[in-house]
This record gives structure tokens, C-alpha cells and sequence, in this order.
């Protein structure tokens, strides 16, 4: 019972940080829109999509993972932070077992970057998406799942994190090829065989895919196994966090 | 009745031993003061008591539970101000304190009822709705002693808590701890490298390369080495040279590693 509060507590604590530094939330905007608008509009006519769809709507559900994915980690590299200025030492020394901590922090980092991942998702209109009841449902679904998944990577690689220094090679190492591998801004069909090799081996592949069902309804991969292998990955990710944590004690 | 009983407790870290083979018992209700040079073993010492650092050897209970084999049930009788900040600045002193609440169990009510308590004894009521980012590094410490008082431990584990404090910080730190131990009987385990605030203690350990040169009230030391202070008796039994961080500096390689 008093892990439950302590995984309360620990998720109210992301979300107030986020609600505090109202800034941070709009600057983390700028980059997708600018994806989303820029690079959507400028090559939409050159672009054919399956079922139709140009490409502004194509990468939609894509900008919104980056949003999710981005989100996700930096909430979670944010214990590295907590490390540097002696806050984690404060959670360390409190009555909570381990595995708590953990949960607390992938549901804080998640919550945020579904709401980062909602504010995109309300921009539909602007590139001719007609969201409905159902839509806006599934997607928000399919964007916790993501956000989850990737926070339990963030908090993986943070719980070995020794400084911040490591934290730019995390986003040109990680980060980056996660977003682009994952499909987010081209169709995966039509790829050389080493290319669709990578993009099979990303997490965020089967996300991507699964988000473009719930918005556009188009997708590449069955939606059962997208979704079994994404809960596979997250469920080893935060055994891993957590046996990474147990040891450091 | 002893809350804190510590035989041979001993750490290494890669072959350097920061603290070897020390034992001693603090009463309930003392105040005992833990004295030493950088690198001496202190902050190793609190940091195994309060299960931050596993031991190579020996034994620690605290509250009548062992460190290693009931680890949470230690940190639930324990408050610990660490020797750097470990607050959220990015909260209010407010949302810092009920963060500690929660995490040490404790229920909403009560957690209502300590706040203004807590911060009425460290002076800040006035400032709990303000980011901790905004507090002069006084107020921080004084927020931290709030804090670590919150959840009524019975043993408070205090880590330098005046280190570069001005004089007036440093006394009103001193008024509330006592206070604190006058009122609930609280027993308080304390480094600090001021001799003249190490006088309030009721005993003193002096620590050196990880060993007790010697354990005793501050009066008895001073009549044993004919030394008319703390001060005095200190540099008598550790000398002058001057010391590297040597300890510290491993527990933070360690803390970085982990």
C-alpha cells in the first residue's frame, strides 16, 4: 500500500514539474510543427501514399511519435539530473521498494508525453484530419503505449548514467536513429534490404504503425503482433531498470 | 537502550578501506557527534547506516533493525540531512514536503498537520507556497531539516548540516535540532567539522584512516588530554597535516557508478 502512494507521489511530481515550466512545453513544440508543416506541405506533391493520403497526413501520426518519443526519454534522463543534484538520494533513502520507483517514474515521464503527443494530435485539422470520438480514443491509447515503452528505455540507460556529459551522444545514438528508423516520415515498404532490416529492428516501428492505423487507418504490420512486441520490449526494458536500480543499492 | 549498535562495520571500496572495523552504540535521546578530517570515514559511516552503502563486513542496526537484511524498515525510523542539497528546486518547499509524506507512508491528515508544524519550527511557513530554487542556501538547509523531522523519525541523521552557513544559520540550525530532541526524544547522529558546535554533543567519537582513535563526552576528552577545547583534543589526536577527500571522493565515484 504505501508503494502505491510512493508511485502516486512520484508520478504527481513529473506532472507538476511539467505543469510548472509551462515554456518547456511550448518550445518542445516548435520542432514537430515545424516537421509537420515544413517538410509536410513542401513535399506533399511529389509524395504518393497508399490509400491516398498525402504526405502532410502521412507523417502525422509520425510527428506525433517523435513528440511521444522525445518526450518520453528526456522525462526519464531527467534521473540523471536528480542523480547530479542529490534528489534521488532522497527517494533512494526513503521507505519505497525499488521496483516502486521505477513504475513511479515511467508512469510520471509517460502521462507527460501523452499530453505532449495530445497537443499534437489536436493540430489535426490543420492537415485535413477528421478526428472522431473514436480516433481521438484509440490514439490516445496507442500514444501511452509508446510513451511507456519509451520511458522504460530512458529510465534503462539513465539508471547507468553517470553524467550529463553522456547526454548527447544518448540523443544523436539513440534518439535519433529511433525516430528516424521508425517509418515516422516514409512508407516501409519500399526500402533497400539493409534498410528494411533497421527499421525491423526498431521499437518505435511498430508504434508508428500502429498510431497510423488508429489516425489514418493504413498500416503495414498486423496490429496484434505491433502491439504484443512493443508490450514485450517495454516488460524487458523495466525488468531491466529495475534489476539496474536493486543493484545499485 | 541503544536505537543505533554498530560492531566492526567496515567498507572498502577497490582495495582502499574507508572504514575499518568500528563499533560503538548511541543511546536514545543522545546527541553524538561523529568528528574526523576529509576523508576520515564519516560520510561512509552515515551512508551505510542509512542503507545508501551496502558493508563489506560487520554490523549496523538502527532502531533495532539491520541495515542490510531489513533495510526498509531502517529507513522508516531514520531523517537524514545529506552533507549537499537533495531538494527538487523545481518544486515548491510545500510540494517537497509532501513528496517526503507520501514516500514515507504517511497519511494525508497527518501529512496536513506536520507541514505547518515543520515549518513553523525552521521559520519558513511564510515561504511554502515559493520554488526552492528561489531560497538563499540557508533556507534550503532549513527546508531540508523540516523535512528530514517530517515523518517523526526516531534517530536524525545529520551530515555537516551547517557546512557554509553563516553564524546566525548556524545557531538557529543548532536551537531547532535541540528542540526537536527536547521535545520528542529524538536521537541525533551528527558530523561537523566545528568544534565548538561538536560541544553540544552528549558524546563524541574522533575518527581517523577509518578507525575510532577515541569515544567519549566532550569534557572527558578534554580533562584525558589536558586540552581546555574540542578543538584542542582534535588536533591533538589527528594532527595537522592536511587531508585529501580521498573518502568522499570514492563514495562519489561510487554514487556516479551506481
Amino acid at each position: 500500500m504505501g508503494d502505491f502512494w510512493a508511485i502516486y507521489i512520484l508520478w504527481l511530481r513529473d506532472l507538476k514539474r511539467y505543469w510548472y515550466d509551462k515554456s518547456r512545453i511550448v518550445a518542445s513544440l516548435g520542432q514537430p510543427i515545424l516537421f509537420l508543416f515544413v517538410l509536410g506541405t513542401a513535399l506533399s506533391p511529389s509524395f504518393k501514399g497508399p490509400a491516398g493520403v498525402n504526405f502532410s497526413e502521412f507523417i502525422f501520426p509520425g510527428v506525433i511519435s517523435m513528440t511521444v518519443l522525445f518526450t518520453s526519454i528526456f522525462s526519464a534522463i531527467s534521473i540523471v539530473w536528480d542523480r547530479e543534484f542529490g534528489f534521488l538520494k532522497e527517494v533512494l533513502v526513503a521507505p519505497v521498494s525499488r521496483w516502486a520507483i521505477v513504475i513511479g517514474k515511467a508512469l510520471g515521464g509517460s502521462t507527460v508525453a501523452l499530453l505532449q503527443g495530445t497537443i499534437m494530435l489536436t493540430l489535426a485539422p490543420f492537415v485535413g484530419i477528421h478526428l472522431t470520438p473514436l480516433i481521438i480514443l484509440k490514439s490516445l491509447g496507442v500514444m501511452f503505449l509508446i510513451a511507456f515503452a519509451m520511458t522504460s528505455l530512458g529510465i534503462m540507460i539513465a539508471a547507468r548514467m553517470k553524467e550529463m556529459e553522456g547526454f548527447q551522444m544518448v540523443v544523436n545514438f539513440l534518439i535519433m536513429p529511433i525516430f528516424f528508423l521508425s517509418g515516422a516520415l516514409f512508407p516501409l515498404d519500399k526500402l533497400p534490404a539493409w534498410l528494411m532490416f533497421l527499421t525491423r529492428l526498431d521499437p518505435l516501428t511498430y508504434g508508428v504503425d500502429t498510431l497510423r492505423m488508429a489516425i489514418l487507418g493504413i498500416h503495414q504490420f498486423p496490429i496484434i503482433s505491433n502491439l504484443l512486441i512493443i508490450g514485450a520490449i517495454t516488460f524487458i526494458l523495466i525488468s531491466i531498470a529495475v534489476i539496474e536500480f536493486n543493484m545499485s543499492e | 537502550m541503544a536505537v543505533i549498535e554498530v560492531k566492526n562495520l567496515t567498507k572498502k571500496y577497490n582495495g582502499f578501506t574507508a572504514v575499518d572495523g568500528i563499533s560503538f552504540e548511541v543511546g536514545e535521546g543522545e546527541v553524538f557527534g561523529f568528528l574526523g578530517p576529509n576523508g576520515a570515514g564519516k560520510t561512509t559511516t552515515i551512508n551505510m547506516l542509512c542503507t545508501l552503502l551496502r558493508p563489506t563486513s560487520g554490523s549496523a542496526l538502527v532502531s533495532g533493525s539491520d541495515v542490510v537484511r531489513d533495510p526498509n524498515q531502517v529507513r522508516r525510523e531514520i531523517g537524514i540531512i545529506f552533507q549537499d542539497p537533495s531538494l527538487d528546486d523545481r518544486l515548491t518547499a510545500e510540494d517537497n514536503l509532501r513528496f517526503h509524506g507520501y514516500l514515507y507512508h504517511m497519511d494525508r491528515k497527518r501529512i496536513d498537520e506536520r507541514i505547518p508544524e515543520v515549518l513553523n519550527l525552521v521559520e519558513l511557513y511564510d515561504r511554502r507556497r515559493d520554488f526552492v530554487r528561489k531560497f538563499s542556501g540557508g533556507m534550503k538547509r532549513r527546508l531540508e531539516i523540516a523535512r528530514g523531522l517530517l515523518h517523526c523519525p526516531k534517530v536524525l541523521f545529520l551530515d555537516e548540516p551547517t557546512l557554509g552557513l553563516d553564524p546566525q544559520t548556524r545557531a538557529h540550525i543548532w536551537d531547532y535540532v535541540l528542540k526537536m530532541r527536547a521535545d520528542s526524544g529524538l536521537s541525533i547522529f551528527m558530523t561537523t567539522h566545528y568544534m565548538q558546535e561538536a560541544e553540544v554533543c552528549d558524546r563524541v567519537v574522533i575518527i581517523d584512516h577509518g578507525k575510532i582513535v577515541d569515544l567519549d563526552t566532550p569534557e572527558k576528552l578534554k580533562a584525558k588530554y589536558n586540552e581546555t577545547t574540542l578543538e584542542g583534543v582534535f588536533l591533538k589526536l589527528t594532527g595537522r597535516e592536511i587531508r585529501s577527500q580521498a573518502g568522499e571522493s570514492a563514495w562519489t565515484q561510487w554514487m556516479r557508478r551506481s
